[in-house]
C-alpha cells in the first residue's frame, strides 16, 4: 500500500493518471458519451461554428466533431496500447536475450536493432505502411516493429545492469539454470526502466498514429480517427478551423498525460535517474 | 583524435549499408508492383507487354543481382532513373535537397534561439514565474504533434494576421524575400517541438552542475553570475543538450515529410511520399539513402561535438 501512496504523491502522476483515464474512459463509452452519430451525414447542419450544441462544430457532413473526437479516441488509444504491448514484448524478450547471454545473440540482434535506429521512424513507418495498405492492423503493427528497437536497447541496458549483481552470482553459485535465473531473479529487477519506457512510448505512438493517420495511412473512412480528421480541416481552416483543432486538443491532451505519468514513474521507481 | 573519428565513420557506414539492404528488399519484398501501378486499370495489357516492362525496369531479374546492380551504381554517384519520369533519381534529389536542408536548419537554428536563453534563465530562476512558463511550455510543445502546430500556424500568422503564405515555396535565387517568408511557418513548426524538448534538457542539466562544488567556488572566488552560469556551468551542461538535439534531428528528418507536405515544399519528404506512393522504387531508395546517410552524418557531427566540449571523450 506505501508504494502506492508513494506513486500518488507525485503530482506528475496524479495529473498524468488523471489525464489518461479521461481520455481512456472517453474511449470506452465514446458511444454513451458522444452526444451525436460520428459516422452519419447530417446536411442540415453543415459547417457550423462551435455551440452548446456542437461543441466543436461540425465537419462538411454535418457530423458533430467533438462526437467524432470522442469516437476518435478509440482508435488511436487502441492502435497505441495494441502496438506498445507488441514492441514491448518482442523488443523486452529480445533485449533481454541480448543482456543476458551476451556474445554472438547479444551481436546479432543488437546490429540489428542499430539498423532499425539508423533512421528516422516516421520515414520507415511511412514506407511499410504505403506498401502493406493502411488500416487498422497494418498500422499497429508497423508502429510495434519501429518501438520494438527501443524497447530493445532499453530492456538490454536493464537486464546488464542486474546480471552484475551479487545475487545473481549467488544464484549462479547454487547451479541454478540460467533460465531460471533470467526468469526469476533477473528480470523481475530489470523492470522498471522498461515501465518507464512504456508509458513514455504510450505518448510517441499517439502521435505515430496521429501523423500516419494524416498522411491517409490509418484506417479508412467514415471511421473517425485524430490525424485524418487534422487533414480533412486543412482546407476548411479559414472558415471552420474546429474541425482540425479539436483533435488537436485531444492528441496534446493526451500525449501530455502519458508523458507526466512516464516522468513521475521515473522519479518514483528509480531514483537514480531522477533529474534535478 | 583521429583513430576515434575513423572510428566512428566506419560504424557509421555499416549501419548504412545495413538501411540500403533493408530498405531495398522492403520495397520488393512487400506487395505491390510498379508495373501495375503504372498501367493502371488499363486491362488491354497482355502479360507479354507486363513482362517486357518488367524486363525494362530490370525486376525480373534475382534480388541480389538487382541490388549488386543498384549498389554498384551508388558506389559510382548513380542512383539509377525515376521509372515514371525516367529522370535521373540523383538530379530530383540535388534539386530538392537543398529545400529541406534549409528547414531542418533552420527548425533547428529557431529550436536553439528559443531554448537555450528560456532554459537558462529557468534554472537561474528555479521557482519562479519563468520556471514555470518554461516548463509549461516544454511539456505543452513536446505533448502538440507538429503537423498540428504547423496547422495552428497557418490559422494565425497566415489566415488571421496575414503575414505569411499558408503554403508555396519560392527559390532563394530568384525571390529572397519570398523564400524567406515560404519557409518561416514550416521551420517554425517543426522548431517548435525541439524547442521545447531542448529547454527541457538546458534547463535540468544546468541545474545539476550550478549545484556541483566547482560552481561553488566559482561563485566564492568573486565572478559574476553571468560568468559563473555561462563560461563554468554552460559548457559542462551542454553534453546532454548535444545529445537530446542529436537524437532529436532524426525526429526533424523525419517530421520533414509531413511538414513538407502540408506547406507544398518541394524538398526529399515530399519526393520519398511521392515515390513511396507510386512504388517508384529508385525514388524511394535514394531518398531514404539521403535522409538516412543525413542521420548518420549528424550522428557522427554529435559524437565529434562531444569530443570538442569534453576532452574525456577523446581519451576514452
Amino acid at each position: 500500500m506505501t508504494f502506492f501512496k508513494q506513486l500518488l504523491r507525485s503530482p506528475s502522476i496524479l495529473i498524468g493518471g488523471v489525464l489518461v483515464l479521461v481520455m481512456l474512459l472517453s474511449a470506452l463509452f465514446a458511444a454513451q458519451i458522444a452526444p451525436y452519430d460520428p459516422i452519419v451525414f447530417n446536411t442540415e447542419d453543415r459547417l457550423q461554428n462551435p455551440s452548446w450544441q456542437h461543441l466543436f462544430g461540425t465537419d462538411i457532413y454535418g457530423r458533430d466533431t467533438f462526437s467524432r473526437v470522442l469516437h476518435g479516441a478509440r482508435q488511436s488509444l487502441a492502435v497505441a496500447f495494441l502496438s506498445v504491448s507488441i514492441a514491448l514484448l518482442v523488443g523486452g524478450v529480445a533485449g533481454s536475450l541480448a543482456g543476458f547471454y551476451r556474445g554472438w545473440v547479444d551481436t546479432i540482434i543488437m546490429r540489428f536493432t542499430d539498423i532499425l535506429l539508423a533512421f528516422p521512424a516516421i520515414l520507415l513507418a511511412i514506407a511499410l505502411l504505403a506498401f502493406a495498405g493502411g488500416g487498422f492492423w497494418n498500422l499497429t503493427l508497423t508502429i510495434a516493429v519501429v518501438y520494438a528497437a527501443p524497447f530493445t536497447r532499453v530492456a538490454r541496458a536493464s537486464v546488464m545492469r542486474v546480471r552484475e549483481e551479487v545475487f545473481v552470482e549467488a544464484s549462479q553459485a547454487l547451479g541454478n539454470k540460467s533460465s531460471l535465473i533470467l526468469l526469476r531473479h533477473v528480470l523481475p529487477n530489470a523492470l522498471s526502466p522498461l515501465i518507464i519506457e512504456t508509458s513514455l512510448r504510450l505518448a510517441f505512438a499517439i502521435l505515430s498514429e496521429a501523423s500516419l493517420s494524416y498522411l491517409g495511412l490509418g484506417p479508412q473512412p467514415p471511421a473517425p480517427s485524430w490525424g485524418q480528421m487534422i487533414a480533412d480541416g486543412r482546407q476548411l481552416l479559414e472558415t471552420s478551423p474546429w474541425i482540425s483543432v479539436g483533435p488537436g486538443i485531444a492528441i496534446t491532451i493526451t500525449v501530455l498525460g502519458f508523458n507526466l505519468l512516464g516522468d513521475g514513474l521515473r522519479d518514483t521507481l528509480d531514483p537514480r535517474l531522477r533529474k534535478a | 583524435m583521429i583513430s576515434f573519428l575513423l572510428q566512428r565513420l566506419g560504424l557509421a557506414l555499416i549501419s548504412l549499408l545495413g538501411v540500403m539492404i533493408l530498405v531495398f528488399a522492403m520495397v520488393r519484398l512487400v506487395p505491390g508492383d510498379v508495373v501495375t501501378n503504372l498501367i493502371g486499370l488499363d486491362t488491354n495489357i497482355t502479360v507479354e507487354r507486363r513482362e517486357e516492362l518488367r524486363r525494362l525496369f530490370g525486376l525480373d531479374l534475382p534480388i541480389q543481382t538487382q541490388f549488386a546492380k543498384w549498389f554498384g551504381g551508388v558506389l559510382q554517384a548513380d542512383l539509377g532513373s525515376s521509372l515514371r519520369t525516367e529522370r535521373p533519381v540523383l538530379t530530383d534529389l540535388a534539386l530538392r535537397f537543398p529545400v529541406t536542408l534549409q528547414l531542418t536548419l533552420f527548425a533547428l537554428v529557431i529550436a536553439i534561439i528559443i531554448a537555450v536563453p528560456l532554459g537558462v534563465a529557468a534554472a537561474n530562476n528555479r521557482g519562479k514565474w519563468i520556471d514555470t512558463f518554461a516548463s509549461s511550455f516544454a511539456l505543452l510543445g513536446i505533448a502538440a504533434p507538429s503537423f498540428w502546430i504547423a496547422i495552428l500556424c497557418v490559422l494565425f500568422f497566415s489566415l488571421q494576421l496575414r503575414w505569411f503564405p499558408p503554403s508555396g515555396y519560392a527559390l532563394f535565387s530568384e525571390d529572397p524575400i519570398g523564400n524567406l517568408k515560404s519557409m518561416f511557418l514550416p521551420s517554425l513548426a517543426l522548431g517548435l517541438s525541439l524547442a521545447a524538448a531542448t529547454t527541457r534538457i538546458v534547463r535540468s542539466s544546468l541545474l545539476e552542475v550550478l549545484m556541483l562544488d566547482y560552481t561553488r567556488t566559482a561563485r566564492a572566488k568573486g565572478l559574476t553570475e553571468r560568468a559563473v552560469v555561462y563560461r563554468h556551468a554552460f559548457r559542462n551542461a551542454l553534453i546532454p543538450v548535444v545529445t537530446v538535439i542529436g537524437l532529436q534531428i532524426g525526429n526533424l528528418l523525419g517530421g520533414t515529410v509531413i511538414i513538407e507536405q502540408i506547406f507544398g515544399l518541394p524538398g526529399i519528404g515530399r519526393f520519398a511520399l511521392e515515390g513511396i506512393n507510386l512504388r517508384d522504387y529508385p525514388v524511394v531508395q535514394g531518398a531514404v539513402l539521403v535522409v538516412a546517410a543525413g542521420f548518420v552524418v549528424v550522428n557522427v557531427l554529435v559524437d565529434v561535438l562531444y569530443a570538442l566540449i569534453d576532452p574525456r571523450v577523446r581519451f576514452a
